[in-house]
């Protein structure tokens, strides 16, 4: 399943890196529910999110600038970062 | 940015610095640092306090040193010569790791498998994430800005300067462990290991081999 | 300088950067203790690795260039110890005073 990580730049603790957000990824595997970092960060308390792996073709991530855009990275996001493509 | 010192007048941790500018490398012997001092003032306080005691932290500071990349090689040795171990590694590596013995506490653990067509390789670019439950604390070069940095825009040229250079057609798998999950690479077994016992085995995956940025080796 | 649009110091990911140098320690005694705080305070849910973190960010790239690994931990559980009440700024204050005054080196003084 196809998904793009959403362009957002919010202040503060956040686990969802700058070169990844606004890039189209497929759902590696899901992992279950997790406390969410940016509410614990903070000593926060808040539902749990689910985390997900996503993974991205360098091509996708880097353009021209990849190595060799068939290589790929993978990373966990959690789906409040995820939005449908 | 790298060594800009130019603040330093302004700096409170100028008396843990060397003449240069840089920290000493922290040690028994060395002037004790203002951040020396704070580590100590704030276990004695935790202790005092009653929020931890002096065994506790003795355990805990044992069970780092027995943590080593021995433990994550016995994990591939395993996997190498036990298909059915294999297959429970590879759907849950924490389970699997646990089952051999080994204390990782709370750690949620992937492995990823290294084959002909794929070589995986693991980076935390937002900080420093290792499974250190397993294989004990992170080497510095991982920690390294230029690790975090370029190991997912040029893996295949950072794993060069390791020494390890992969054909064309094999895919590079880069993971960030950007999260709650932590990662060992299980290597492809040497072609001139096969036969070897688990505990022969066991002796040629490099610490470097299961971050990915290195092959078994036959020991010296 | 490029403007700032939110991409903090600490997300490298795709940065340029120099060769990777191989470097590599043992680890001193006041850092093994310094890791383990971390653990043992995390446990008795007094922190979290991500409140941990959120420190070391505020810190700041100067932090990052100026102070070694450890040294940035234990300034950063500090911080956290203050926040979760477990100890105060006053006691704190006290005590590095009170160890500073028992000798020169790391060992005197622990």
């Amino acid at each position: 399943m196809k998904v793009r990580i959403k362009s957002h730049w919010p202040p503060g603790h956040i686990r969802t890196p700058a070169y990844l957000r606004g890039k189209i990824g497929q759902i590696e595997r899901r992992i279950g529910l997790f406390n969410n970092p940016e509410e614990t960060a903070y000593r926060q308390t808040g539902p749990q999110r689910e985390l997900v792996r996503v993974r991205f073709r360098m091509a996708d991530i880097w353009g021209a600038r990849a190595e060799r855009g068939e290589d790929v990275i993978e990373a966990e996001i959690y789906a409040h970062w995820l939005e449908p493509v | 940015m790298p060594h800009d010192h130019y603040d330093h007048e302004h700096d409170h941790s100028h008396e843990g610095l060397s003449p240069s500018g840089h920290p000493y490398r922290a040690d028994n012997d060395t002037d004790l640092s203002y951040w020396q001092a704070m580590e100590i003032a704030l276990r004695e306080l935790l202790i005092e306090k009653g929020h931890l005691t002096a065994a506790q932290l003795h355990a805990q500071i044992n069970a780092m040193d027995s943590r080593s990349p021995a433990n994550g090689a016995r994990v591939v040795a395993r996997a190498w010569v036990d298909p059915e171990f294999k297959a429970a590694l590879l759907a849950d590596a924490g389970a699997a790791s646990r089952v051999m013995g080994f204390d990782i506490g709370p750690m949620h653990l992937i492995a990823l498998e290294n084959t002909k067509e794929v070589h995986n390789v693991v980076v935390c670019t937002l900080c420093s994430c290792y499974p250190r439950n397993l294989l004990g604390l992170p080497p510095d070069w991982y920690k390294s800005r230029a690790y975090r940095s370029r190991t997912v825009i040029e893996p295949r040229k950072v794993l060069s300067e390791f020494g390890l250079e992969l054909p064309e057609h094999m895919q590079v798998r880069v993971h960030d462990s950007t999260a709650d999950m932590r990662y060992i690479v299980l290597p492809a077994q040497p072609e001139a290991s096969l036969g070897l016992t688990e505990e022969e085995l066991a002796a040629w995956v490099t610490r470097d081999s299961m971050i990915g940025v290195g092959l078994p080796q036959a020991p010296q | 300088m490029t403007e700032f649009f939110g991409k903090r110091w600490h997300d490298m990911g795709g940065n340029p950067a120099g060769p990777i140098t191989p470097e590599e320690h043992d680890f001193a005694l006041w850092e093994k203790r310094v890791d383990a705080l971390m653990v043992l305070t995390s446990a008795a849910g007094l922190m979290t690795t991500d409140s941990l973190r959120r420190v070391l960010e505020d810190m700041g790239a100067d932090a990052y260039e100026t102070m070694t690994y450890y040294e940035r931990w234990i300034a950063s559980i500090a911080q956290n110890m203050v926040e979760a009440g477990a100890v105060t700024t006053e006691e704190l204050g006290s005590k590095i005073a009170e160890v500073r005054a028992r000798g020169v080196t790391y060992g005197a003084a622990s």
